[in-house]
């Protein structure tokens, strides 16, 4: 079973390299305990682009697809037998990184 | 036998079987729906067969055996109408024993999935009342005030949850199990309270379909649960608050606090029951949790027989032990009211006062208040203080005991 495991943030401004090393460390123990299938940080939301092409020409809006305070930050991929192995993970992720989390399955 | 005798031998089952048989489907089908439904349908043929053909000697194992039969010929119809087999089954535990001091039973299982955290807790609390407790989606509605469609997607919705989230179908290890309790006896109180002080207009002042339901599933955790002494605490605090629930409302639907009622309609059977499960957590030595402490509360209140022999030192003792596990405003209110007995209304007021950031919205804050002043003879204060407590309770009989309170003021 896989998890999304997305980092909210609301502040502006990147990790600091405090939060980075932890990341690290607790990246190193996802892959250690068969977890890890993936993860990454994100540019600031203004950086991205929205794209529409159900019609005849590929509509183009700058910024991101909602407007809000808070916004995905990056986000892991973890394997997990549960709900509940997967929260505990995402519980020390948000320690590692110092950010809110939210932990959805995917289909 | 008798129609009332089937009916009551129903009944029974219904208690005693409801939670078994949900949670062996639950087992074998690892799908809450599955379950509930084929138990469901069970129930209804006992309702039809039970009384042309008698009821079995083990109406359980006979409610296991056609709820198993109804499962199957559900998943086969699911399966006709060309439904993908379901992929996403429940998981349950590796671990057959769980943790020291916990009985094995499907129905623990199902009571840690009802009640896991990752649900909103309205959702556990109905999700528990209908999976554990039996009730119907209309009971479920009713008892929450709110439109059974409403409720019936809210439960709909917890399923889909627990299926596409993946919430384990098992007791929680040994490390995660005292919170994972705390959580399940925080849904059973929360039961209790909506019962026991009933919201809205309308409603009965006490619901004791709901006290009575919250004891019963007590009980039943306490059963599964033996060595938690929380859970024994809570059931203890509930039968000592259950006792109080007749002489609790006055014949013109009025509340009657604690001090003024009349202590000889208290149940002598459910005190007695209290007060030993008090005693036993007591001699357990081990320092009591919030519960325990609360049930221990009660206990001083209801050991006096006349309200001047209550041993307020005690209780405000018994506040500051919990005070120190838990600093919600809520128990310093509650212990300012026994600080006013023991030191006077004019000490208790100004520890309520340091309290109005946190409840100014909450209409016992207000209640209190008012009943100090009152005391004081500050008419005019106390007087606006039961203005604002009247306009937050949503309790029938407490609004009428306020507003007496207030007009009788000089």
């Amino acid at each position: 079973m896989q998890y999304l495991v997305s980092v909210i943030d609301d502040t502006a401004g990147l990790a600091t390299p405090d939060e980075d090393a932890a990341i690290d460390v607790f990246n190193d123990r996802l892959k250690a305990e068969g977890h890890w299938v993936f993860a990454g940080g994100l540019a600031a939301p203004s950086s991205a682009t929205v794209i529409d092409n159900r019609g005849d020409e590929a509509m183009f809006t700058d910024g991101p697809f909602l407007e809000s305070k808070e916004y995905l930050a990056g986000f892991w991929i973890i394997e997990a037998p549960d709900l509940d192995v997967a929260l505990k993970l995402a519980g020390e992720g948000s320690k590692a990184c110092n950010r809110k989390i939210e932990v959805r399955p995917f289909l | 036998m008798s129609a009332a005798a089937v009916e009551e031998a129903i009944t029974q089952a219904h208690h005693e079987e409801w939670a078994r048989v949900v949670a062996a489907l639950t087992r074998r089908f690892g799908d809450l729906d599955v379950a509930e439904e084929a138990a469901a349908e069970a129930f209804a043929t006992a309702v039809g067969r039970w009384p042309a053909d008698g009821v079995p000697a083990n109406p359980g194992a006979w409610l296991t055996t056609t709820a198993n039969r109804k499962a199957i010929d559900w998943i086969r119809r699911e399966n006709k109408r060309g439904d993908k087999q379901k992929d996403a089954q429940m998981l349950c535990g590796d671990d057959p024993s769980g943790p020291p001091g916990v009985i094995d039973d499907d129905r623990l299982r199902l009571i840690f999935t009802c009640c896991h955290p990752a649900l909103a807790i309205q959702t556990r609390v109905a999700l528990t009342l209908r999976m554990v407790a039996g009730l119907t989606v209309p009971e479920i509605a009713r008892a929450f005030l709110v439109r059974e469609t409403t409720m019936e997607r809210r439960i709909t919705r917890a399923k889909a949850k627990i299926k596409a989230a993946r919430i384990p179908y098992r007791v929680p290890s040994a490390e995660d199990l005292p919170a994972r309790v705390s959580g399940v006896l925080a849904v059973l109180f929360l039961v209790f309270n909506e019962g026991y002080l009933a919201t809205g207009p309308g409603t009965d002042p006490v619901r004791h379909d709901l006290t009575a339901e919250a004891i019963r599933l007590t009980r039943l955790i306490r059963a599964l649960l033996p060595e938690d002494g929380e859970v024994v605490g809570l059931l203890a605090l509930m039968l000592l608050t259950e006792a109080r629930r007749t002489a609790r409302v006055s014949a013109s639907g009025e509340l009657v606090t604690l001090i003024e009622q009349d202590r000889g309609t208290w149940d002598a059977a459910l005190l007695a029951e209290g007060h030993r499960l008090v005693r036993e957590r007591l001699a357990a030595r081990v320092a009591p949790g919030r519960y325990q402490i609360l049930a221990a509360i009660s206990a001083v209140h209801t050991c006096a027989r006349d309200v001047r022999d209550t041993d307020w030192s005690q209780v405000v003792a018994l506040y500051n032990q919990l005070i120190r596990l838990d600093q919600s405003p809520i128990i310093a209110l509650n212990r300012a009211v026994a600080v006013a007995e023991l030191d006077g209304p004019e000490v208790a007021l100004a520890a309520v006062d340091r309290l109005e950031d946190k409840l100014a919205s909450y209409h016992a804050y207000h209640a209190t208040r008012a009943d100090l002043l009152r005391r004081l003879d500050r008419g005019d204060q106390s007087r606006a203080a039961y203005d604002k407590a009247i306009e937050l309770a949503g309790n029938t009989a407490e609004i009428a005991y306020l507003t007496r309170r207030r007009d009788q003021l000089v």
